[in-house]
């Protein structure tokens, strides 16, 4: 066998009492794509945070090509030929591609940039690996596959060998992501190693040839990827068996709950355009889609935070009320995109976060004055009834891991205020709800949206996981540029549909269908 | 008031070169501060310490050249003051990560007091403040307007290009940008955050320094009170109106400072019948509207403000 490339022995890193990495020993290999699986929390990011330098290691060391890696060091780890791309993309969108990719490549007191040759280089390393890219434009007017691109192409330019990539694809369409693992398979092709970061199982076994699974901090197993299966990843990273997420049609599915008819929203980055969408009770309306196409649009609208500029919207048979606080009061149940940002004020404490919705409500306040003890009592059952693990009521919102923070959320917008009741929201906006959660709770929330149509609410439920998409919707829409494609029964879909759809081919792509007679109009809904 | 009285006499003060030699002078300050603002913002970092910088740098460099020292020394004493307390500034809010704002408020507190005091203790029993030969008019340099300015108003002029060269044109003018729009980004490339915002700093606050001491080494030639007078917070709004960028920011000076000798002539003119509080609001007023224009498209440095921390999340 060769001598690693990079060698990885007996890495151990602590947070305070947290063990992110229990004395791990790896190997990397020239020419291969080495994956790293394992569940959010697993210490897979911290990992190749140590081995580029932004952690120093409590133990252990590391050696990249036979030479000793100093600690905590990026331009060691650069200067090494190891280069990172981040998931959350480190590019300046104010500056140029360009200016991106040279940024520290040159000595810092050289009085002037070589900005042709560094243009040269850059369309030549561009070129080799096959990531065309426009040199001169900002960054911030390029697309997330793009700035990917750009992210790997500043690890190229500075000579990079080895290469590690952090969930890449999770910001990805399916067609940008298969469009990466070409670039990924020229790479090795021209004897370059990856280190490639997944929780997705099917992907890990297409792209990499072999598998180290993390839990918990340890390195728990390492397999060939020929000679392992999706089931055996899954007990190793879960540590226990899964059963794939089944699909749970609708069985009663009522009459409309919210109609939009034609509707737009003024011009912005992401709006709608013409958007007509009927939520029936008792199902799960999926809409797929690249984000950034209007989805962010659609569910502020339907949570009262972005106003329509033409068209109707109407909440059982009358027109949307245009206050949050008045479509919550109505069952209206909102689950924003982003949870932190939006979702919960991170600084306040549990108890606020699980009324702040409903604080003007009699439940809550009388006479302008928060009713705190009912308000901490109905924490107490929203964190209860959803199992949300913490450092209790008191604990600010942020302390919450992103599992438990959507489970708060979801918590406030299923758990009925008055404590005997029973009523389910009318409308469910669920927009990205498993976004970077892990398995277990991926399974959890997935479950809840189900029990909730099921017990009659309409759901939405806006995603850009394809997967999430086809196993929960009943019926799906895709959503490009603002426009909506009718929503037609999942099953009437494939994948290639859908990709196309989101790639904006929407409208041929409907009428091959309806042709086909697989189509089903959006006023003449399936029953089954 | 006679409409056309007051038409001439608007045209008459347009046209006399008086006017544009006050404006310049008046312009000098604004640049030499609103570029040592600038550099501070590209890397990220907001300096509310100018005010008192300059000050500072005022009364250190008045008190140099007062000791008999050359005028250049007196300009060189006030740099290295603001660098100094430009540092001051680097090791509390990229040391220490502190709140930008506090610290920016706390120096400027701390440079006006510590002046007025060495000013009292150096000098304890003056009934007219003591004096000093200010820098000569470039009678040598054969350019109009330009001839009667001092060497600190070339120099600021000459500063405006050279800034933006090194900004635009140099790898560590691309790396101070970098590092004000995303500090995570550059350090992962290898380049040093804290040093980068430290020497933006220390650099920016020195251009402060001289900014003041213009005031006491050319302007005028003695020290007193007040006698910087909010510049610094008209530079830290000019910056903003130049959408961080060096030529734009000289625009602005010229644009403030023409309003300012505009409105120091209107006070005096025979037509002018309104309060001079008014005249004294014109620059202030124009400003804001000049701001309201333009700074609406302005896109801020993105990490201006944000404190970073090596190895968080």
């Amino acid at each position: 066998m060769p001598a690693p490339v990079l060698k990885l022995s007996h890495i151990t890193k602590r947070f305070g009492s947290l063990t992110a990495n229990d004395d791990i020993s790896l190997e990397l290999y020239a020419g291969e794509v080495l994956a790293l699986l394992g569940e959010n929390g697993a210490g897979k990011s911290t990992l190749v945070s140590i081995l580029f330098g932004h952690y120093t290691a409590d133990a252990g060391h590391i050696e990249a090509f036979a030479k000793p890696l100093p600690a905590g060091d990026p331009k060691a780890a650069l200067a090494a030929g190891i280069g990172m791309v981040h998931q959350h993309f480190t590019l300046a969108d104010n500056l140029s591609v360009l200016d991106n990719v040279m940024m520290g490549s040159e000595s810092l007191w050289q009085p002037f940039t070589r900005r042709g040759k560094a243009r040269a280089k850059l369309l030549d390393v561009a070129k080799r690996f096959g990531l065309s890219v426009d040199a001169n434009a900002r960054v911030g007017t390029l697309s997330v596959g793009e700035r990917q691109r750009v992210e790997i192409l500043k690890a190229l330019y500075r000579g990079a060998r080895i290469l590690i990539l952090d969930e890449p694809t999770a910001v990805l369409t399916p067609q940008e992501s298969e469009a990466l693992f070409a670039v990924l398979s020229q790479m090795v092709a021209q004897g370059l190693s990856i280190i490639f970061i997944s929780h997705k199982l099917g992907e890990v076994l297409r792209v990499s040839q072999r598998v180290a699974v993390l839990r918990a901090g340890e390195l728990v197993a390492q397999a060939r990827a020929s000679e392992t299966t999706q089931s055996q990843l899954a007990q190793w990273m879960v540590g226990r068996a899964l059963n794939p997420a089944q699909r749970h049609p609708a069985q009663n599915v009522g009459e409309a709950v919210c109609v939009l008819d034609q509707v737009s929203t003024a011009p912005a980055r992401e709006r709608l355009n013409e958007a007509s969408l009927t939520l029936h009770r008792g199902e799960i309306v999926a809409i797929a889609g690249v984000s950034g196409n209007g989805q962010g649009a659609l569910a502020q609208l339907l949570c009262g935070t972005r106003p329509a500029s033409a068209g109707t919207v109407t909440l059982m048979g009358r027109a949307l009320p245009q206050k949050p606080a008045q479509l919550v009061a109505l069952g209206v149940a909102r689950i924003p995109e982003d949870r932190h940002e939006v979702g919960v004020i991170g600084d306040l404490p549990l108890w606020e976060n699980a009324v702040a919705e409903r604080l003007q409500s009699r439940t809550f306040s009388r006479f302008g004055w928060v009713r705190r003890r009912a308000a901490y009592a109905y924490a107490q059952r929203v964190i209860e009834a959803f199992d949300v693990r913490g450092a209790g009521a008191d604990a600010p919102a942020r302390s919450l891991s992103g599992g438990n923070m959507q489970k708060l959320i979801l918590g406030r917008a299923l758990v009925h205020p008055q404590r005997d009741a029973t009523a389910t929201p009318k409308l469910i906006v669920a927009h990205q709800p498993t976004w970077g959660l892990d398995i277990g709770a991926v399974d959890y929330v997935q479950r809840q949206l189900i029990a909730a149509r099921d017990a009659g609410a309409a759901v939405l439920l806006i995603s850009d996981d394809l997967d999430e998409v086809l196993t929960l919707g009943d019926r799906v829409a895709v959503i490009h540029d603002g426009q909506l494609t009718p929503a037609r029964p999942a099953l009437a879909w494939s994948r290639e549909a859908i990709g196309l759809a989101m790639a904006g081919a929407g409208k041929a792509i409907g009428q091959a269908m309806a042709g086909a007679g697989a189509g089903i109009d959006e006023n003449e809904r399936a029953s089954a | 008031m006679n409409a056309d009285l007051f038409a001439n006499e608007f045209f008459a003060i347009l046209a006399n070169p008086e006017f544009w030699v006050a404006v310049l002078r008046i312009a000098t300050p604004l640049i030499l501060g609103t570029l040592g603002v600038l550099l501070c913002e590209r890397a990220g970092v907001l300096n509310l310490g100018i005010e008192g910088i300059m000050v500072a740098g005022a009364f250190t460099g008045w008190l140099a050249v007062h000791g008999g020292a050359p005028l250049w020394a007196g300009v060189l004493v006030a740099a290295v003051t603001g660098a100094l307390l430009g540092l001051l500034h680097a090791l509390l809010t990229v040391g220490l990560a502190l709140s930008q704002h506090v610290s920016g408020l706390g120096i400027t507190m701390l440079a006006s007091a510590l002046s007025y005091y060495g000013y009292r203790v150096s000098f304890p029993k003056v009934s007219t403040p003591p004096t000093i030969t200010p820098f000569a008019e470039m009678d040598w340099l054969n350019v109009p307007i330009l001839a009667q300015q001092s060497p600190l108003t070339l120099l600021a002029l000459l500063l405006v290009p050279l800034i933006a060269y090194v900004l635009y044109r140099t790898p560590v003018g691309l790396a101070l940008r970098m590092v004000g729009e995303n500090p995570q980004a550059a350090e992962g490339q290898g380049v040093s955050v804290a040093a980068l915002r430290s020497g933006a700093i220390v650099a920016g606050s020195a251009l402060m320094g001289v900014a003041g001491s213009f005031l006491t080494l050319s302007a005028f030639n003695a020290f007193f009170f007040n006698m910087v007078n909010g510049r610094g917070w008209i530079c830290i709004a000019l910056v903003v109106f130049a959408s961080w960028r060096p030529g734009k920011a000289l625009a602005g000076a010229l644009l403030f400072a023409l309003f300012d000798a505009l409105q120091l002539r209107l006070q005096q003119s025979g037509s002018a019948v309104l309060p001079y509080q008014l005249y004294l609001m014109l620059p202030y007023l124009l400003s804001i509207v000049a701001l309201i224009l333009v700074a609406r498209q302005a896109s801020y440095p993105q990490a201006l403000m944000k404190p970073y921390r090596k190895g968080e999340r």
